[in-house]
């Protein structure tokens, strides 16, 4: 457990204050917008589709997940939200999940919480589910198809949102450092958890796919779940 | 558990009478971003910077005492900070600038002033951070948000999230008896498959309940609205008192400018 790559959560004094304030307004809007596109993704069903999403967010990224050579990866989601109920519903449930941890857990600045939003839940969203969908659109619509797409799109994310935050950090950090080697530093350990962060979602995706595809809001008109098939061998020795 | 913290979303909070605990949710959540605020405005590259912080902190370890929020809690909800602890240390060696020698090693002089201005900065805001959730009940919290004017449907989201997120992670911990009970060690990419099916499972019930929560709901006359009950007034001198932790902060803040 302890040899665990995370995320962290950006939290209170990183930034100066203007770059809170635009991250911060830039995540009001983009929320106040999904808030109304959710609508159109769930209908009426949205608070409690959302909220229940957003708990299994919440006890999902508590599960450690062995990734490569000894290390354990937890998910973050965005792009595994994304492709399950559509984008902006992922937003919103991404949101919920920052929300709650920074009031209730302290995980995460109270002044930080608009570019927290910004990261995990805006941009990751945003870059991951346009790779997805640029991804769908070129490779054959079968299974494996929306699984590599997805897992391409959960890598991309991670490094993106990195490298956000590296820019963030270049225009109103607290202090000067050499941009070159934190960017590069951020990116190599960040592939590596995008790596982990593939490996998850594209588990995850491939077995919902397989009991209900019709839950996957990026794999619309894939077809029907898998059927059952009798891997028994053909005759059974019964021992005496 | 993994990220942090435990499974449940009520094992933060702290039972209690006191005088932090009553003040209403919404005072506590403007004096505890107030206050953080006050901290990150804090310029680290001050020669009194450090006297600010130690300010700072001796401000929000009265309200703890106040609240009846022990040291062994408050060092637990510290535990968040623990990656990024690296982070800071080491920016001293990172920072360009001009160096000094600490314990015989040459760092950035820059460097070691953010490093640890960010570590005191983060610590600070977490106690406080920490200290609101020890003496506010999550529901109450979502009360809070709601009459700061949060959306009502992320604030039902919330709601929902709130609710269920004791139950998913019930199921969740179900799954792992049950997978356990089977002989189920982990490691290595069978291991991953094992847990990809768990959370696909889990993603499925929960959606699926979601479904059933919201049936159940439309047929008691949900339309997508929840009726609230009338917001209870503001005891007098509620919000002097909340707002007395960000104002001793930023008296600090002010002397420091004024005098450094």
């Amino acid at each position: 457990m302890c040899n665990k790559v995370d995320v962290v959560h950006v939290p209170d004094g990183f930034l100066d204050v203007p770059t809170s304030v635009a991250t911060g307004a830039l995540a009001a809007g983009t929320v106040a917008l999904a808030l109304r596109k959710a609508r159109t993704e769930l209908d009426d069903l949205t608070a409690p589709l959302a909220g229940l999403t957003a708990a299994f967010v919440f006890a999902g990224q508590m599960i450690n997940f062995p990734v490569a050579a000894g290390t354990s990866g937890h998910l973050i989601g965005a792009v595994l939200t994304a492709v399950l109920v559509g984008p902006w519903t992922a937003v919103l449930c991404m949101t919920a999940v920052l929300l709650v941890q920074a009031v209730l857990f302290a995980d995460g600045g109270l002044t930080a919480l608009g570019t927290n939003v910004t990261l995990m839940a805006l941009l990751a969203v945003v870059v991951g589910y346009g790779v997805f969908r640029g991804l769908a659109a070129v490779l054959p619509r079968t299974r494996t198809g929306v699984l590599t797409a997805a897992g391409v799109a959960a890598f991309l994310s991670v490094p993106a949102a990195a490298l956000t935050f590296v820019g963030l950090f270049a225009l109103g950090g607290a202090v000067d450092l050499p941009l070159g080697t934190v960017a590069s530093a951020m990116t190599g350990v960040h592939l590596l958890i995008g790596l982990g962060e593939a490996a998850i979602t594209v588990t995850i995706i491939g077995a919902v796919l397989a009991v209900r595809p019709d839950l996957v809001h990026g794999a619309r008109g894939l077809g029907s779940a898998a059927v059952l098939e009798d891997r028994r061998p053909a005759t059974v020795e019964v021992p005496r | 558990m993994g990220a942090g913290h435990g499974a449940s979303l009520t094992a933060r909070y702290l039972p209690g009478g006191t005088a932090v605990h009553r003040l209403e949710p919404h005072t506590k959540l403007v004096a505890v971003l107030a206050f953080a605020v006050v901290v990150v405005l804090t310029p680290v590259q001050a020669p009194w910077a450090p006297a600010a912080y130690a300010g700072y902190l001796l401000a929000v370890l009265t309200v703890a005492a106040v609240a009846g929020v022990g040291p062994a809690r408050l060092l637990r909800g510290l535990v968040v900070e623990v990656p990024f602890v690296a982070f800071a240390v080491l920016l001293p060696f990172v920072a360009r600038g001009p160096e000094v020698q600490v314990l015989g090693l040459s760092v950035s002089q820059s460097g070691l002033a953010a490093g640890g201005g960010l570590l005191a900065k983060a610590t600070l805001s977490i106690l406080a951070a920490t200290v609101l959730a020890a003496t506010t009940e999550p529901r109450a919290l979502l009360r809070g948000l709601e009459r700061l004017r949060l959306p009502q449907v992320l604030v039902q989201i919330l709601m929902f999230m709130i609710r269920y997120a004791d139950v998913v992670g019930g199921e969740l911990h179900r799954m792992r008896v049950a997978r356990e009970s089977r002989g189920f060690t982990g490691g290595g990419l069978r291991g991953l498959r094992v847990l990809g099916a768990t959370a696909g499972a889990l993603f499925v019930r929960s959606y699926e309940r979601g479904e059933r929560v919201h049936l159940a709901m439309v047929s008691r006359g949900y339309t997508g609205s929840l009726p609230g009950s009338p917001a209870a007034p503001v005891a007098p001198g509620s919000w002097a008192l909340a707002l007395s932790l960000p104002l001793a902060a930023a008296a600090v803040l002010l002397t420091g400018m004024l005098l450094g």
